[in-house]
């Protein structure tokens, strides 16, 4: 029994069963954090009614849910319907199976990898995992029979796949560079330093690919400023409109899963995963219990960065609209991650993947489309130039209006 | 002991059936705590802001959709040869490594960048052909 679970497979399921149970109270504590944050942004209190400062408002929230009235409305393909909430928990907790927690742990004389699974395809399973995830919306807004659901659930896929080839073509630039699949080694491989002091993360490297894959994943997870699938305003809640009690819950569950997960893969592929400088027990070396749980927290306080910085970002930026939407996607990220990719190709052609001039390329890269950008003008940003004339008079709100009169 | 090729796909099986679990027992919590739904001809309906519900859902719908769709279809398959090429192309760029062909001709580096610069020549006129054709437009 023992010899059972000190074995790599039986440290993978008890990992795999604690991870799911701290993720579902994690997401639901994300949704209390958001609106915290939205508090803090818009200068007023956010819940502070149930327990110190609303830390259980999350759990009378769920209660809440719980019984509240479950309806399958009369017109819903039913088996869709309830499918469709049920897909988007399953693949956005899935994804985490391959994300490396806490490097190695020596037990029993032998080293385990604190990660459910380490399969040598891991990224290409997050990819594919992370891809399923249109499922849910596309059938939760179909089966609705509900024309607001069905436009959200458009949207929503015309979205997830424009932005998937630009995230895509981030990570191959990745794996160009450490030329492996497996997240452990990608994280291994970010463990030395220049210098003696800068640690070798990608995102030193490769910046623009960062933030690019930054962008895309906020596309992915359909947050604000990329949340027409769900914009209040013209579609009242997009596809998940006729769901209730539980089910809508399992949506958002869904969204903030997505979210974490989005951060942590960002976190291994350009922040050296659980590695950070100047703490021994971040260190690949390093592998007592109490350095994996160091690692885990490492790991865990870039996730937590990263997902500040997205509520942050909701909270902050306004929605695009639907062209400039697929604009971006279409005629900005595309062209540039292309361009550096071959930039990668490149380099790792002569041997330069990890030098100064992957920076250079990246500065290169972004003056080069300002530049292209900057010289077609209007053309290539498709702003409108001929608007009509703003009507002046001394009620008018626009140009010669109350504005020029003061 | 397992296969220890097969040992993390076993571990991703046993997390798919956990989370599914979770999945299945909320959806089943859900209709077993709410009160009991009563449905009527109003409330059977779908909520479209309170209209009356005028036209079938399932229509056509913006083919520009349908045109995304396509593209996402070609750049994502062509990507799809992108992943091993990148494996193998740093393994045979960093340790000068040969790569045998079908017929067991080995071939370097250079054989591998001469033939994916052909293959990204073409993906880069594809898209640039779309984007002259105003298939990226949206306006």
């Amino acid at each position: 029994m023992r010899e059972f679970f000190t074995s790599q497979f039986g440290v993978s399921i008890t990992f795999s069963v604690m991870v799911i149970g701290a993720l579902l109270g994690i997401t639901t504590y994300c949704i209390y954090f958001e609106r915290k944050i939205a508090g803090w942004v818009q200068d007023r209190y956010g819940p502070n009614r149930v327990g110190p400062a609303g830390i259980f408002q999350l759990v009378a929230d769920g209660i809440k849910m719980v019984f509240k009235e479950d309806i399958i409305p009369g017109h819903v393909d039913k088996v869709l319907f309830l499918a469709a909430p049920a897909i988007i928990i399953i693949v956005s907790f899935i994804g985490f199976a391959a994300i490396p927690w806490g490097g190695q742990w020596e037990l029993d004389g032998h080293l385990v990898n604190i990660q459910v699974a380490n399969p040598d395809i891991g990224l290409l399973y997050i990819l594919g995992v992370a891809s399923m995830a249109i499922y849910g919306l596309v059938l939760g807004g179909y089966s609705s029979n509900n024309k607001y659901s069905l436009f959200g659930s458009l949207r929503a896929t015309a979205q997830m796949l424009s932005y998937e080839i630009p995230l895509g073509l981030c990570i191959l630039v990745v794996v160009l560079t450490l030329g492996t699949l497996r997240l452990e080694h990608i994280a291994l491989a970010q463990t030395g330093y220049w210098f003696g002091i800068i640690p070798q993360w990608n995102v030193f490297l490769h910046p623009v690919p960062f933030v690019i894959l930054l962008i895309t994943s906020l596309a992915e997870s359909n947050r604000t400023p990329f949340d027409l699938p769900e914009a209040e305003q013209e579609l009242v809640c997009g596809y998940h409109t006729e769901y209730t009690a539980l089910k809508f819950g399992m949506f958002f569950l869904g969204e903030y899963a997505h979210m974490i997960t989005a951060s942590a893969l960002i976190s291994v592929l350009f922040l050296g995963g659980w590695h950070f400088p100047w703490i021994p027990w971040a260190q690949p070396e390093a592998t007592s219990f109490f350095a994996v749980l160091v690692k885990i927290g490492v790991l865990g306080g870039k996730v937590v960065f990263f997902i500040f910085l997205m509520m942050w970002l909701r909270w902050t930026l306004p929605r695009f609209r639907w062209d400039q939407l697929m604009r971006v996607a279409w005629k900005g990220l595309i062209p540039i991650t292309l361009a550096l990719f071959i930039l990668t190709a490149v380099l790792v052609y002569f041997g330069l993947e990890r030098s100064i001039w992957t920076l250079v390329g990246n500065v290169v890269i972004v003056a080069g489309a300002l530049l292209i950008a900057g010289s077609f003008g209007r053309e290539v940003t498709g702003r409108t130039t001929n608007l009509p004339p703003i009507p002046s008079g001394p009620f008018s709100p626009g140009v010669g209006g109350v504005g020029a009169s003061a | 002991m397992l296969l220890a090729s097969i040992e993390p796909y076993a571990a991703i099986g046993v997390t798919i059936l956990v989370v599914m679990v979770v999945a299945a027992g909320q959806l089943i919590v859900a209709q077993v705590f709410g009160p009991k739904v009563r449905h009527g001809p109003v409330k059977d309906r779908p909520y479209e802001s309170g209209m009356p519900v005028v036209v079938d859902t399932h229509r056509r719908f913006n083919v520009r959709f349908f045109l995304v769709a396509m593209l996402f279809l070609l750049f994502d398959v062509e990507l799809i040869f992108v992943w091993p090429w990148a494996r193998v192309f740093h393994h045979a760029a960093t340790t000068g490594a040969t790569i045998p062909l079908e017929d067991g001709t080995p071939v370097g580096k250079g054989f591998l960048a001469v033939g994916m610069g052909i293959f990204f020549a073409l993906l880069l006129f594809g898209l640039l052909y779309e984007w002259k054709r105003g298939a990226l437009e949206w306006d």
